[in-house]
This record gives C-alpha cells, structure tokens and sequence, in this order.
C-alpha cells in the first residue's frame, strides 16, 4: 500500500462483510470532498437511481484529520434522493476522530442488508448487528438503545442514526451524529433507510504514531495552531453567541427570511435573536473532537407535560439556520417555541432547514386555499407551534399523501397542489440568507445548493456594482479556496486562520509536502471532479430556476434586478458546464 | 508538588483536546487513548462528560501492586513510571480503582504522571495543578 493511498473500508451490507481497499492518492484527491468524488466515481452508478442497492454511501476525512485542531469534520457522498444526483454533505462531531483512530480515511456503504442492521466499524472489528427492533424509533430512542446495544468506548465511538424519516424515504431525511451534528442536507438519512442500515458506531479504538519526518516540528506547529484557534478573537463570534448572532445584524439588513419569505424584516425577530437564547435557553456549549472551539449551543427546553407543575426537560442544539427555519420562516418569533420545534424535527430525523421551508410554504398555500383542512390535518398557521408539532410527525412518518408528497421536497408538493410561485426552494429549500441576487443565483445552482459553497451571502453585502462577470469568477474562486477546506476536511469556521500559507506548512509536517506544494492544482482538479460527477448523474443547470417569491424580496440595498439575477445565473451556468466537462474536453 | 484535578468537568465541551495533547507531548502518539487523561461522555453527549485520570493517591494501590517496581509512589500524590522496568502484566491497571489506568492492545500502561502539560489545552479551565489539600494527604483523594 502507497504511503500516499487513502485506506479505505467497504462493508457490503448484504454479506455483512467488510473489505479493506487501499484508493485514490492524497497528492491528488486531497481527502474529504475529492476523496468522496473519487470513490464515487469509482463505485457509483450514475445512470441508476439513488435508491438502487449498488449505489454507495461514502464517508470520507482528509489527509490532516485528527492532525491538527478543526480538521474534524467528514463528507458524505451520494446519490441524492432529492434529486437524483451525485451530493455532498457535511457533519462534525466525534466522527471525524472515530474514523481516523478506527484507521480508515474513508468508509463506504455499499448493497443493501436484509433486514434492518446497525453497522459497527473499527481498527479491528467490521459487523453488522441485527437492528431489526429499532425500526420505527425516533432518533432518541436509537441513539439510547445503540449505546446499549454496543457498550463500551465511551468518548471514543461516533454512533450515526436516522428516524422515521430516513425510513419512510423523505427526500430530505438526514443523519443524526452524536446527538448534535448532522449530515443534515440533501437526504443521506434515506439513502441509509433504503439500505436498511438503522445506525452506524464507528470506535476509535487505536493509535497512530506522530507524522511526519521531524515530529517535534509537528508538535510545535501544532502548538500555533491551536493558539492561532483559541487566543485570538478570531474564533468569538462562533463560541459566544454563535451563529444565532446573525439573527438581529440580518434582520436589519432586511435579509432574514420571515413567514415563507414574504417579510425580511421584523421587529419580533429579536424574540429569536442570538442575544435571547444565550440569555434565557443557553445551558451549555459542546464540542466536535478535536475542537476547542465549542460552537454548539445546547439550549433547554422546558415543557410542561401535565398539570400540577410537571416539566420535561430537553437538551436541544440551535444555531442560525434552526432558528431561520423553524423561527422565523414559519412566524415563530419566540424562542422556546422554536426550540420545540427542533426538537421535534431531530426526533424525526428530518433536515431541519428543509423541514421549516416545506412547513412554510404549506402554511401559505393552506391559508390560499390550495391545500384542504383534511390535508394538512392541523390548524397550519404561521405561529402555531403545536400544529407545526403535529405536522413534523406527519412529515417524518408520511401519514398522508400530501405529507409524503411534502416530504420529497416543497416543489414537488407545489407541483402537485399549486403554488410554485412561493416555494422558496433554491435547488433545494432556501437557507437563511436573503441577502440578494448573487446569493439567490448561487444558491439556486452551487454543487451543494448551499449558503456554504461560496460567500455570496457576504458578496451581496459588501459589493453592489451589479458586475455579473465579476460575481460569477467570485464563485468560482471562492468555491475552490472552500474545496481545499472540505477536502482536508476543515471545519469552515476555521478559514481564516487556514490559509494556504498555514495548510502547506501543516501537510508538509505530516509528511505531504508535494501536496503543499501542489495544492491549487489539486483544489482545481477536486473542483472539476466534483461538478463532473453531479452532471453525470443528470445534473441541468439550465433547468434550475428561482421562484417568483425571490423577485419579490426587498432587501437594505432595494428591490430586486431580475436582469442582473438572469445574468449571474447564465454565467455561473456555463462556468459548471465547463467545470464539469468530461476529462479532456475542459 | 502539584497534581492534576478535574475540578469543573461541568464546563467540558468534549474536544478531547487534553488527551490528544497528553498523548502528543508525553506519549508521542496521535490518539486520544493511549494518554493519562482520557474524556468520555457519561451515557450520550447530553449527560456531559467526565475525565478518567489518575486522583493521585497516597499510598497508591496500584504502586503496591506493581511486581517490579516499576511504578512508585510520587512525592505528593500519585506514581512514577519506569517503563524500562514493566513487564506489562496489568497489575496496575487492576488495581486502580477508578479505572484510571488504559492499557493499550500490548498491555503497556497509560496513566496521568501529573506533569500538568495538558491544562494549556483545555478551552474552559476544567483541569488544573493543584497541590494536595493537608487534610487528605493520607490515604484520601478528596477533591475540596
């Protein structure tokens, strides 16, 4: 095996045994997003459907995983089922450091068990263990079982899970990492569903020596590092009030969305703000692996059960995107409430910004009439907590035909019951920045379809010379420069201290130096790669549109230039077809 | 001298930091096992964390334990270990009684030294040196 060949695990689900494969090169697929393209590429199916049982789910880390502070995140790749193409999504928690002591760079899902299975992976055991019994159970009741189910290794295990809504197939069923992280977008929940894989427990259940050719240069640049991560300020506004301190700052910008996108802007917004919850429901902070960070914010959730003063408490993480989906794009401007609403939502193992969209637009076309009472079966009103409750169950399980429609996504609900025009849905539901065109036109064609592909939500507010030609190359650039961070696997919070300077430097400490030396190339090739598989498996920018809804938005800086959105779109257009051309014709 | 205490592991986020700077510096190996402290989350992630970590006791069981010599009782708490002297036999480990002793898949011990290189790392002061207080120096492993 080449030192510079990523060790791969592949249990094939239906023989409930595992394979030890060593792929791909770090010089060239770098890890993480590369290195999911790659096996993708390799053991995907383009032309068959997300659901057949050959195509594979990957998990993949990077070359510096477990090396260095905040490289602790992992990338799924599949085949969505939200669109049929080839997807990417990202998650922290222990799973990062699980894989890397485990020994694998990558693991890979491929067939389909018999019968429904947890999957256990580490240095010195691959099984699977029947989990029949846990069909059916919400992602609490999973996580609680597996810990019993597969005892020890305590702190060093990451356990995966899905709920109800990866097994009745949503288009956008995700997956549970160690109660607070998830590979939230897109629908790998289901495609473990449609595997019949319930859980996954990765142990980190051995050791590596220090890297490279002079560890006490390792040790010392390591020791930067971590005060580069932790001494500056650099890092507050993602420990302190976290993300939720977007909340106030954007709903002034007139960019949050609010109410199925048809306000920007609230005075109630500050009943969500960042500054509410750390005051009233903050209870603590929690970590991924090998973070010192500690971006989670855990709020409490208090409820009362019966009369007499009987509560239940619950743990529930939120940050901006939680508190946009199931706050303010369904009118709960109350923070409790919308904690309670999150928690429902990881109950049912549900994309929890899809999930709110698809709600909100449900309510608008109820109250137009488009939807029937005996439909949506709940009073669905923009506020109404205990509706929304009742419809996330619904949703999770499928009760009926217009939940399960709803569950493949808000558009193809729109599409059968009326009312495309107010789907906020960008490729897939919106994210909660409506801060403009160049983000409406990212957005609505990026490789994930997410606010985290390139900083256009950031290019919206600081440039406004409308130069379409200038927006499209800050894309592109911008998705390259995130390309090394995903391939790596950094957590993204980390880019301004991961500069290019800084990453070569620590490949070159754990023995990578022609990747340090070559790491553009290889960013431009993982660029390319990725976009090739997505139009592989069917992808059509050309088809992609923006709904009515985001025309209509007025933001701080005006109303809407549909010639300047049309232009960014057609340029970022033809850039993705040229990016993703097949090898040799680009 | 000082020991290591995990006196507010009620602020612990789980970045493992601690271990892996234990392993890294003392051990010399990336891993958050083979390490004198190690962190683990008390039933899921929402019943917080705890340090498994030598309490530094005086006369230490797992000292006397020790066919060799190779561990001996540390000025102020705890042990030493000389590693050139162990036969990995596990005696140590158990011993322990709080289980703060990892043999790794060879038999060789891990355990807190009480060196204090691992506190720079924790984000929220939920270790520290500390010396001994008076009244638990025999026999006792008291916290406050």
């Amino acid at each position: 095996m080449s030192d510079a060949a990523f060790r791969v695990c592949i249990v094939h689900l239906d023989e409930g045994k595992g394979e030890i494969v060593s792929f791909g090169d770090k010089n060239l697929h770098i890890g993480g997003s590369g290195l999911a393209a790659a096996l993708f590429e390799k053991y995907g199916l383009p032309n068959e459907s997300w659901s057949h049982p050959d195509q594979p789910l990957i998990f993949a880390i990077g070359c510096l995983t477990g090396y260095f502070p905040l490289m602790s995140k992992v990338v799924a790749g599949f085949k969505s089922p939200y669109h049929d193409q080839y997807a990417e999504s990202h998650a922290g928690g222990r799973l990062a450091l699980a894989m890397r002591f485990a020994g694998y760079d990558a693991i890979v899902l491929r067939g389909r068990a018999r019968l429904p299975v947890a999957v256990h992976v580490g240095a010195r055991v691959i099984e699977t263990k029947d989990a029949n019994y846990l069909w059916g159970a919400n992602v609490f009741t999973t996580g609680r079982v597996i810990r019993r189910a597969f005892p020890g290794a305590s702190g060093h295990r990451s356990i995966m899970r899905i709920g109800p809504a990866g097994e009745t197939l949503s288009a956008y069923g995700c997956i549970n990492v160690d109660t607070f992280r998830h590979f939230g977008r897109l629908g790998s929940g289901s495609v473990m569903g449609v595997k019949n894989v319930k859980a996954i427990v990765v142990s980190g259940d051995s050791d590596l020596p220090l890297p490279g050719p002079d560890p006490k240069a390792y040790g010392k640049l390591f020791k930067k590092v971590y005060e580069d991560m932790t001494a500056t300020e650099m890092m507050s506004k993602y420990h302190n009030l976290g993300t939720p301190g977007n909340v106030i700052p954007i709903n002034e910008l007139k960019s949050l969305p609010i109410r199925n996108l048809q306000q920007t802007t609230d005075p109630d917004a500050v009943g969500i703000s960042g500054e509410k919850f750390a005051a009233d429901l903050l209870i603590r902070n929690a970590a991924c692996a090998g973070c010192p960070v500690g971006c989670i914010h855990v709020g409490m959730l208090r409820e009362q059960f019966q009369d007499e003063h009987r509560f239940q408490i619950r743990q529930v993480s939120y940050d901006h995107e939680l508190i946009f989906a199931l706050g303010s794009m369904v009118g709960v401007m109350d923070a409790s409430g919308a904690l309670a609403l999150m928690d429902e939502v990881e109950k049912q193992g549900l994309d929890a910004m899809s999930a709110g969209v698809a709600l909100a637009w449900a309510t608008e076309a109820y109250q137009k009439g488009l939807l029937t009472k005996e439909q949506v079966e709940y009073d669905l009103a923009f506020g109404n907590v205990d509706a929304y409750k009742e419809a996330i169950w619904c949703l999770g399980h499928g009760k009926n035909e217009f939940y399960r429609a709803l569950a493949q996504g808000a558009m193809v609900a729109a599409k059968k019951f009326g009312g495309e025009d107010f789907a906020c849905v960008l490729g897939q539901e919106m994210a909660g920045y409506a801060t403009g065109e160049t983000f409406f036109a990212s957005q609505s064609l990026s490789f994930r379809h997410s606010h985290l592909d390139t900083g256009a939500y950031g290019y919206d507010q600081k440039e406004h010379d409308k130069n379409a030609d200038k927006a499209v190359k800050y894309f592109v650039d911008d998705e390259r420069e995130r390309v090394i961070l995903t391939s790596l696997v950094s957590c993204l919070f980390a880019r301004g201290v991961y500069k290019k300077g800084l990453l070569a430097e620590c490949l070159t400490s754990v023995g990578l130096p022609d990747l340090a030396a070559n790491l553009d190339k290889a960013a431009d090739e993982m660029q390319r790669l990725r976009w090739r598989m997505r139009l592989s498996t069917g992808y059509e920018p050309e088809k992609t549109s923006v709904p009515k809804r985001f025309l209509e938005v007025e933001t701080w800086a005006g109303k809407m230039d549909p010639g300047y959105l049309d232009a960014v779109r057609a340029g970022y257009i033809k850039a993705i077809r040229e990016l993703g051309a097949p090898r040799g014709e680009s | 001298m000082k020991i290591l205490r995990a006196t507010r592991m009620d602020r612990c986020i789980g970045c493992h930091s601690c271990s892996l700077a234990c392993a890294r510096q003392v051990h010399k190996k990336v891993s958050w096992r083979t390490a004198g402290i190690r962190i683990k989350s008390s039933g899921g992630i929402t019943t917080g964390f705890e340090a498994n970590v030598c309490l530094g006791c005086e006369p230490a069981p797992c000292a006397a334990a020790c066919p060799t010599g190779a561990y001996s009782q540390r000025k102020g708490g705890g042990v030493l270990v000389k590693m050139k002297l162990c036969i990995r036999c596990g005696q140590c480990a158990a011993a322990c009684p709080v289980d703060a002793i990892y043999l790794d898949d060879t038999g060789v011990p891990y355990v807190c030294i009480h060196c204090g290189q691992c506190v720079p790392y924790c984000p929220h002061d939920c270790i520290e040196m500390r010396e001994k207080p008076e009244h638990v120096c025999v026999g006792g492993t008291c916290d406050v």
